[in-house]
């Protein structure tokens, strides 16, 4: 608001007479002004608390010295600062300058690059276990790289359950990861004491979750924006902590160990007669397994997306665009919110009720731990990082959250330059962290910042998502 | 009636802390409408650095209790205050007039960022604190069950005394705190009369950020431990303070610290203790259904 009226140029008559109070003699002085003070800055907030870590040694603490770390971030601030300062920040700096100016997105070359995109992914997504192992030599080889795709098409089909609630209805839910447990504790509880099959299970597991959700929707109806996000942040806490303290019903905080693993139509994935690998005369590999669950996640991911993309077309999908865009306009015009909000937590539930018993029978055993409000605030990360709405965006998002950061693991030359004893996995949550900063910094939009919407007067077009609304709840 | 009366002195001491956090949550939803996730962080940030000054004090030979307390008081307050302004500046004040989820993600981020830098920096484990001020009255004597008020409950109860009396003072009496309430009623209307707005909000934030770090003190004091992941529930249930007592409202906010205090203590001592956290929470949804404006709160008016 105020940098809006800060560029408004002011009338000649109303012009000052005197000169304008010059902020530094020097463009070379003010840089360097600037980039002392932060760096100053940055050595006094570190010094008390990264620089002396208390070690307890002999029942009580001493200091271990670390100071080097905090002058290293001075130095890197120091210099970092002149940097940005001299190459990205000196573009314009409102949001309707950047605007205005375009990027490279909208050439020509990009558009038709960009229609490329979507059917490039789905072949790839199709054909990766079978690439990834081939490029890395083997099955023992590529059972790292298959691992990773089922996790980032875990958070894929979690960010896309998500963004029906978040992206398309516009309410805020923090506490997504309750579902997701859901669908975890009933597959694995539903297997062990019923013994039903992992294919019964899945089913009954997004009801259950779809239950949750509504009766996490109902009570909430009436609430909107951060109000909304905190009671469902309150309420996947609750979930977590009666999954600790229910010893009895879940197994407490240790979890559920040895769940059955699903089998492929019947066919075990066991060495000897009988399994998997002999029924199609391969040699036995446990990577077969995951190489099918690979493909079991990436359908159920499928059906999500053609269900989304569907949705939106169909009257509860307009009702959800339009309960985001405004509520009083939908209750106005004869929209019921009651149904069009349990819709979307119903099925957002649902779909994150599948990911939920997928992540069960792949991990074999289920913790509290693993449902966690970091969890929660990991997928909507992922939806909003990505764009809200947009289903590219979450692609993109989970590709460079959960994919780039398992890929710090590979880093063996950060190693090299901080010494043997520095783990660069340790340091991922924080990166984390700080990437969602800087991307909500740079792109508040999320990477993929434009929509088709599904209703229009005359051609099918794209709109930047600045005209989007993102919802009160 | 014994036990009644000890819980009800362990409730107040756990509320006035809650309080002196939900103050700094309160202020800043009150002026720019975002939930400062990070707040409870920088509660937790602030026990860090009280812990360090502590170690280093004993380490030249500083012993003498009063001394130690007021020198961590005061670094405690002015690093934490620094750690509430670098935050603002860093992640809330690009976002600012962006859209709204914008600074609340920016603000998990920096959750994150600062629950893991703590553990990167001082380790996951559980930090003790010295006990400073040990020893308290007891009363109330029976065979069974005897009465005690900490000396260190009854520091907490001073200091929040007083510092609430300052900060009233700052916020009723001075330039400053006018310039706070013209920014809490109309932003942009502030700006048009020569109130800088960016000032305003930042000083908030460091405002918060004190309250929060003499929080931290009395919450080492009183528990005598840390650790990395201590702000995230404490924060939370400081929201939900907040909350309670009204949004916005800062004698809400201590009102509703000593509310939830008092209901978490009981809860504690007369139902569960497993289940504590779900209480807290589960005040915090009903309150938020059925109550959204809080004890001391104003209505929002839906504007179209």
């Amino acid at each position: 608001m105020t940098e809006n009226t800060a560029v408004q140029p002011a009338a000649p008559e109303e012009a000052p007479l005197e000169t304008p109070v010059v902020k530094s003699a020097h463009p070379a002085v003010a840089l360097l002004k600037d980039a002392s003070f932060w760096a100053l800055l940055t050595f006094a907030l570190m010094t008390p608390v990264a620089g002396f870590k208390t070690v307890a040694r002999g029942g009580r603490y001493v200091f271990e010295n670390h100071m080097d770390v905090v002058i290293g971030f001075t130095i890197l601030v120091f210099v970092g600062r002149i940097l940005l300062n001299l190459t990205i920040w000196r573009k314009p700096k409102t949001a309707t300058a950047r605007a205005a100016a375009g990027t490279v997105f909208d050439s020509p070359a990009a558009v038709q690059i960009k229609k490329l995109v979507r059917p490039v992914l789905v072949l790839l997504a199709l054909s990766y276990p079978f690439l990834t192992v081939w490029l890395s030599g083997g099955l023992v080889t590529g059972r790292y790289w298959v691992d990773l795709g089922i996790l980032v098409m875990t958070y894929v089909l979690l960010g896309w359950g998500l963004n029906i609630v978040v992206g398309l209805a516009g309410l805020l839910d923090l506490g997504y990861v309750a579902f997701y447990a859901v669908g975890a504790y009933s597959f694995a509880l539903l297997t062990m004491n019923f013994g039903l099959s992992f294919w019964m299970c899945l089913p009954i597991a997004g009801v259950l979750a779809a239950l949750f959700g509504v009766m996490l929707g109902f009570p909430v109806l009436r609430l909107r924006g951060d109000y909304l996000a905190i009671v469902t942040l309150a309420f996947g806490e609750i979930i977590r902590l009666v999954l600790i303290n229910w010893r009895e019903f879940t197994g407490g905080a240790s979890g559920i160990n040895q769940i059955p693993r699903p089998s492929f139509f019947g066919l075990e994935f066991v060495n000897g007669p009988g399994g998997f690998a002999d029924f199609f005369g391969l040699a036995f590999s446990p990577v077969h397994r995951l190489i099918f669950f690979y493909y079991v996640i990436l359908a159920l991911a499928f059906i999500v997306l053609v269900v989304t993309i569907r949705l939106r077309r169909l009257p509860i999908g307009r009702a959800w665009e339009a309960l985001r865009e405004d509520e009083i306009a939908c209750r106005s015009l004869g929209i019921s919110v009651v149904n069009t909000k349990l819709t979307a937590f119903a099925l957002g539930a649902m779909f994150g009720g599948f990911a939920g018993t997928v992540f069960a029978a792949r991990q074999g055993y289920i913790s509290p731990s693993d449902f966690t409000f970091l969890q929660s605030a990991f997928i909507v990360a992922i939806v909003v990082l990505g764009g809200l709405g947009s289903n590219l965006g979450v692609v993109f998002s989970s590709l460079v959250l959960v994919g780039g950061i398992e890929m710090l693991r590979n880093l063996g030359f950060i190693r090299e330059i901080f010494g043997p004893g520095f783990d660069p996995v340790q340091y991922r949550m924080l990166i984390f962290g700080l990437v969602m900063v800087i991307i909500m910094v740079w792109k508040p939009r999320g990477l993929i910042s434009s929509r088709t919407p599904t209703v229009f007067l005359k051609e099918r077009k794209t709109v930047t998502s600045d005209m989007i609304s993102e919802g009160h709840g | 009636m014994e036990y009644f009366l000890q819980q009800l002195i362990n409730g107040v001491a756990l509320g006035s802390i809650y309080g002196l956090i939900a103050i700094g949550y309160t202020m800043v939803y009150g002026i720019i409408g975002m939930i400062n996730f990070a707040h409870g962080d920088i509660f937790m940030i602030s026990t860090m650095i009280s812990l360090v000054v502590l170690v280093a004090l004993f380490s030249i030979g500083v012993t003498s209790a009063p001394v130690v307390l007021l020198l961590i008081l005061i670094a405690a307050v002015i690093l934490t205050a620094l750690y509430g302004w670098t935050v603002e500046r860093m992640a809330y004040r690009p976002l600012r007039g962006s859209f709204r989820l914008a600074p609340l993600i920016s603000a998990i981020g920096m959750s994150i960022v600062l629950q893991n830098y703590a553990q990167n920096a001082q380790g996951a484990d559980k930090k003790a604190f010295t006990q400073l001020i040990p020893g308290g009255i007891e009363f109330f004597k029976d065979a069974q069950f005897s009465v005690w008020l900490q000396y260190s409950q009854i520091a907490l109860f001073v200091t929040t005394v007083v510092v609430l009396a300052i900060f009233t003072f700052v916020v009723t009496r001075t330039p400053l705190g006018r310039a706070q309430r013209a920014c809490e009623q109309d932003i942009k209307m502030a700006a048009l009369l020569g109130i800088n707005v960016d000032r305003t909000i930042s000083l908030t934030f460091v405002m918060g950020a004190s309250l929060a770090a003499v929080a931290g003190l009395m919450h080492l004091l009183y528990y005598g431990s840390t650790d990395f992941y201590a702000g995230f529930v404490v924060g939370i249930k400081a929201f939900t303070a907040a909350v309670l007592g009204g949004i916005g409202s800062l004698p809400g906010a201590v009102l509703g610290g000593l509310t939830i205090g008092l209901i978490e203590t009981f809860f504690a001592g007369y139902v569960s203790v497993d289940y504590k956290d779900v209480a807290a929470f589960s005040i915090l949804s009903i309150v938020l259904i059925f109550l959204p404006t809080g004890i001391l709160g104003r209505p929002e008016v839906e504007k179209v």
